[in-house]
């Protein structure tokens, strides 16, 4: 679609390519494993640079938590690298692949960092933007800088790892990335609650996570939306030493829950699979139509979806992750993707809504990303200049201005 | 070694009366502060070394008079400085003779609790401890707890992105806020996240976080609370070399554990903290690590076995392991006391704050000694060790002549061995003026130049707590939106700082 794909050997091609596009004011697409393409308002650019070459670990140090890797490593190699040592990426990246009907988990280390990719552990260990140490980049003026370092406590300067985190490739292009990584539990269990009553089950996972449990995922599927469960459930994941889960277990089956709610163990290969599902977006993958994510405090998220039920709108399905503060809703494919609808709904609470899947039409025409405040909005821009004053990293793929 | 702060402008000095007769328009009699005997109060932070008379102080109260004040100081062209409990050990709010000193501290107000949701929302001056305070009734606390945690302020720790003796598990203040209110320079106000994770678009609380006071003035602050781990034991370890104490915790990290904190003393601070307070450190050793390990009962006396034998395996030479909660807390009031402590053995210290790969600690520290012996002086050591955070106490006389300078010298030589072993200047404290002119030994001028890019998008003119951070701020009209071309700046003849 776009007129010429460069493929990137180094940082000097790289520089050189980003001042040319300056030069010549011609955009640019920066395209890892390419599997976030489909991401973002949709926008033609000149040229795609190609940066699956940069890829490598380029240290490893277990004990210090550290792992340093050049920008299109694929994740699997990171992840599995990691395993081997008994470490993973708390942040549990989120794939998108099953959405999108592409084979999964072959996205790039710095696509995962982009798009601030996190998953189901986000509630307890927190986001990938956390995990981000430090990197290098080529900006959008071309020069090439680094950020942060490879030591877990650093304050030296602004913390631009935050403002890289999520931002699409449109402030710099990152080389290369060092992040956080962390021990992998010794085991894992899933306790699953069953609920005629929705809410009730929003209740429990906020139960749950005001306990000093350390649960580190809660997630809610109404009834029917995943294979082999026919009631609403929510469901509590305990990750640590084999003693302490079952300690933490048995504290939260007879402390916290009514002894009369249905429950179901999953043990560690149960649960593993089951948050396997959740990450694959199984409770809505059979639907077709336009995916949204909805970021809202945990006690909203349950009267967003009745206030969107109450509205009319045709939703397909829908599940909850982080105690209730993240919703994802499949709704049926329109022009507008009633986006007017679901942020007025969304506004009135606070917290922000991303559509995530639609085809390319909607996402030219109707705003990707929540709309901002005007003051926000001006900033936002300015801090795209600073870094980007032509506009050439990724025109137009997170506001129609930049 | 002398601080060369920005030029102070004719034009503000000048304009002195008008502007303090616009901000008794602005603010109440009580919330303005003229007369030099009280404006002395406030001539500098925690990092006491260098001190500055405030042009004028301001205390407002509401977030309006914030607006108005920034809008009067961009009118005007005056600088701010913004200030919270004034804790800042790196001079972070340290004062302008031609700025006004903003102070946040009649900002006292916890505003909202909302346990659902688990965060709370607070005025910027509320103290830290005081978040805890207000929830830990409730089994909830505030994770992030620097030592200053009874003085220091929420909205400092916000500028600083404070941290503790508990981020190896639980994060810096970065990974514990969920919003923020900002007033920008102008008075614009900007409410960053909320009760939601994560933002969308550009992370700009993410960015605020740690930007010292130069990109805008915090008004509100939510934070996440967290439930407090059911329970917390300690083990006092002894070893008879440093290096036998930094390999323990590496190990203890290999073995997959992450303690709740990790705290390492040298044996200079050790000797020192018995003198000053005994609490039962063992005086025959040279290192002393503290472990920390928190969360059920069945959890923590697991991992506490654990613990134990691998340090049996790093040949400890003392292992205590705390019984009660009171033993537990005996074990950390030295550590707490570590820093007023270093004074029975010293008349002044300065405290170093740079964070190194653990790995080289033993490297480090061998150096470290021999730089001392060079300057003449000597270091007592704290760290965060299990996330290489060093607290290098310079031990120093500043009645001595020739002693505060020797001190700094040793100071920024001991930060640039941090670098040169691939560590950075500073993991708490912050930048301030105290290392602002060792930024270039990590960042090459184009790292500091994107750096200063940021800060034009928020502060073109240059007007929040300049001459902090960067050695050397560009005027942003020179290059923040403009292009630079073949690296020719323009107007080459303007005086830069």
């Amino acid at each position: 679609m776009s007129l010429s794909l460069i493929q990137i050997r180094d940082k000097n091609d790289l520089v050189e390519a980003i001042q040319s596009a300056q030069r010549t004011n011609k955009s640019i697409a920066l395209q890892g494993a390419g599997t976030k393409t489909n991401l973002g308002r949709h926008v033609i650019q000149a040229h795609i640079l190609s940066l699956k070459d940069l890829t490598g670990v380029t240290l490893y140090e277990p004990e210090e938590l550290v792992l340093s890797a050049r920008a299109a490593t694929p994740l699997a190699e990171i992840e599995m690298l990691l395993a081997q040592n008994n470490q993973q990426l708390a942040f549990e990246p989120i794939d998108y692949a099953s959405l999108f009907g592409q084979s999964g988990n072959s996205g790039t280390v710095a696509g995962a960092l982009a798009i601030n990719a996190s998953g189901p552990r986000r509630i307890k260990a927190g986001a990938a933007r956390d995990h981000l140490l430090g990197f290098s980049a080529v900006t959008g003026r071309g020069e090439t800088i680094k950020s942060g370092g490879r030591v877990m406590k650093n304050v030296t300067g602004f913390d631009l790892s935050k403002l890289i985190c999520g931002s699409y490739g449109t402030l710099a292009a990152l080389t290369d990335i060092t992040i956080k990584v962390t021990p992998k539990s010794e085991t894992e269990k899933t306790i699953i609650l069953f609920n005629h009553s929705e809410r009730e089950c929003l209740n429990l996972l906020r139960k749950a996570a005001a306990s000093p449990y350390e649960v580190s995922g809660l997630c809610m599927v109404p009834s029917g939306a995943m294979e082999g469960f026919d009631q609403n459930l929510a469901a509590l994941r305990l990750e640590g030493p084999e003693i302490s889960v079952a300690s933490r277990c048995e504290s939260l089956c007879h402390g916290l829950v009514e002894n009369d709610i249905d429950r179901l163990l999953l043990n560690e290969k149960a649960s593993r699979l089951f948050w396997q599902k959740i990450k694959n977006f199984e409770p809505i993958i059979a639907h077709n139509g336009q995916v949204w994510r909805i970021s809202v405090a945990p006690r909203d998220g349950r009267d967003i979806i009745e206030s969107l039920q109450s509205a009319g709108l045709p939703i397909q399905g829908y599940f909850y992750d982080w105690a209730g503060g993240l919703i994802w809703l499949a709704v049926d494919s329109a022009p507008h993707a009633y986006a007017q609808i679901i942020r007025s709904i969304v506004d009135q609470k606070g917290g922000h809504c991303t559509l995530i899947r639609a085809d390319i039409k909607t996402r030219e025409t109707v705003d990707v990303f929540h709309p901002q405040s005007t003051v926000l909005a001006q900033l936002t821009s300015r801090i795209k200049f600073s870094f980007d004053p032509a506009c050439v990293l990724e025109r137009g793929r997170l506001r129609a201005e930049f | 070694m002398s601080l060369i702060m920005p030029e102070i402008e004719p034009h503000t000095m000048s304009g002195r009366d008008l502007l303090i007769e616009k901000l008794s328009k602005i603010l109440p009699e009580t919330s303005l502060i003229i007369d030099e005997t009280g404006r002395r109060a406030f001539e500098c932070d925690a990092f006491t070394m260098y001190r500055a008379l405030p042009l004028i102080v301001v205390l407002p109260e509401t977030v309006a008079q914030v607006q108005a004040i920034m809008a009067l100081a961009s009118e005007m062209n005056v600088k701010v400085v913004p200030r919270g409990a004034g804790t800042s050990l790196s001079g972070g709010s340290m004062p302008l003779e031609d700025g006004i000193l903003l102070v946040l501290s009649k900002f006292n107000r916890i505003l909202e609790i909302d346990y659902d949701n688990r965060c709370v929302r607070v005025q910027p001056g509320v103290q830290n401890l005081t978040v805890t305070r207000a929830v830990e009734a409730q089994g909830f606390y505030y994770a992030p707890d620097p030592s200053s945690q009874i003085a220091c302020s929420i909205g400092g720790n916000v500028a600083e992105n404070a941290g503790g003796v508990h981020c190896l598990k639980y994060g810096l203040t970065t990974n514990n806020i969920l919003g923020l209110e900002i007033v920008l320079v102008g008075g614009e106000i900007l409410r960053l996240g909320g009760a939601h994770l994560d933002s969308e678009l550009y992370d700009l609380m993410g960015v605020i976080t740690g930007s010292e006071g130069l990109l805008g003035v915090i008004t509100e602050v939510t934070v996440r609370i967290l439930p407090k781990p059911a329970v917390a034991r300690c083990l006092l370890l002894g070893f008879d070399s440093v290096k036998a104490g930094a390999l323990f915790v590496g190990s203890v990290i290999a073995h997959g554990i992450i303690p709740a904190g990790m705290e390492m003393m040298d044996k200079k601070t050790i000797q020192a903290v018995e003198r000053f307070q005994p609490c039962g450190y063992p005086l025959n050793v040279e290192a002393i690590v503290i472990v920390e390990l928190d969360g059920v009962q069945a959890e923590v006396d697991h991992l506490v076995e654990i613990v134990r034998q691998i340090a049996q395996e790093a040949g400890a030479t003392t292992t205590k392991v705390s019984l009660n909660e009171a033993e537990r807390l005996q074990f950390w009031a030295g550590r707490k006391n570590a820093f007023p402590a270093v004074n029975c053995i010293a008349p002044d210290y300065l405290c170093m704050d740079g964070t190194i790969p653990r790995a080289q600690l033993p490297l480090v520290l061998e150096r470290m000694d021999e730089l001392a012996q060079s300057y003449g002086l000597s270091v007592a050591n704290v760290f965060h060790a299990g996330d290489g955070n060093l607290h290098p106490l310079i031990l120093y006389d500043a009645s001595k002549e020739g002693d505060v300078a020797r001190a700094e010298k040793l100071g920024a030589d001991i930060l640039r061995l941090c670098v040169s072993v691939g560590g950075v200047l500073t993991g708490e404290h912050g930048v301030g003026v105290e290392k602002r002119d060792l930024m270039s030994e990590m960042f090459t001028q184009a790292d500091l130049e994107a750096q200063m890019h940021l800060k034009c998008a928020f502060d073109p003119a240059g007007r929040l707590n300049p001459g902090k951070v960067f050695p050397t701020l560009h005027r942003c009209a020179e290059f923040g939106m403009m292009h630079i071309q073949g690296g020719k700046i323009p107007f080459a003849h303007l005086p830069r700082f």
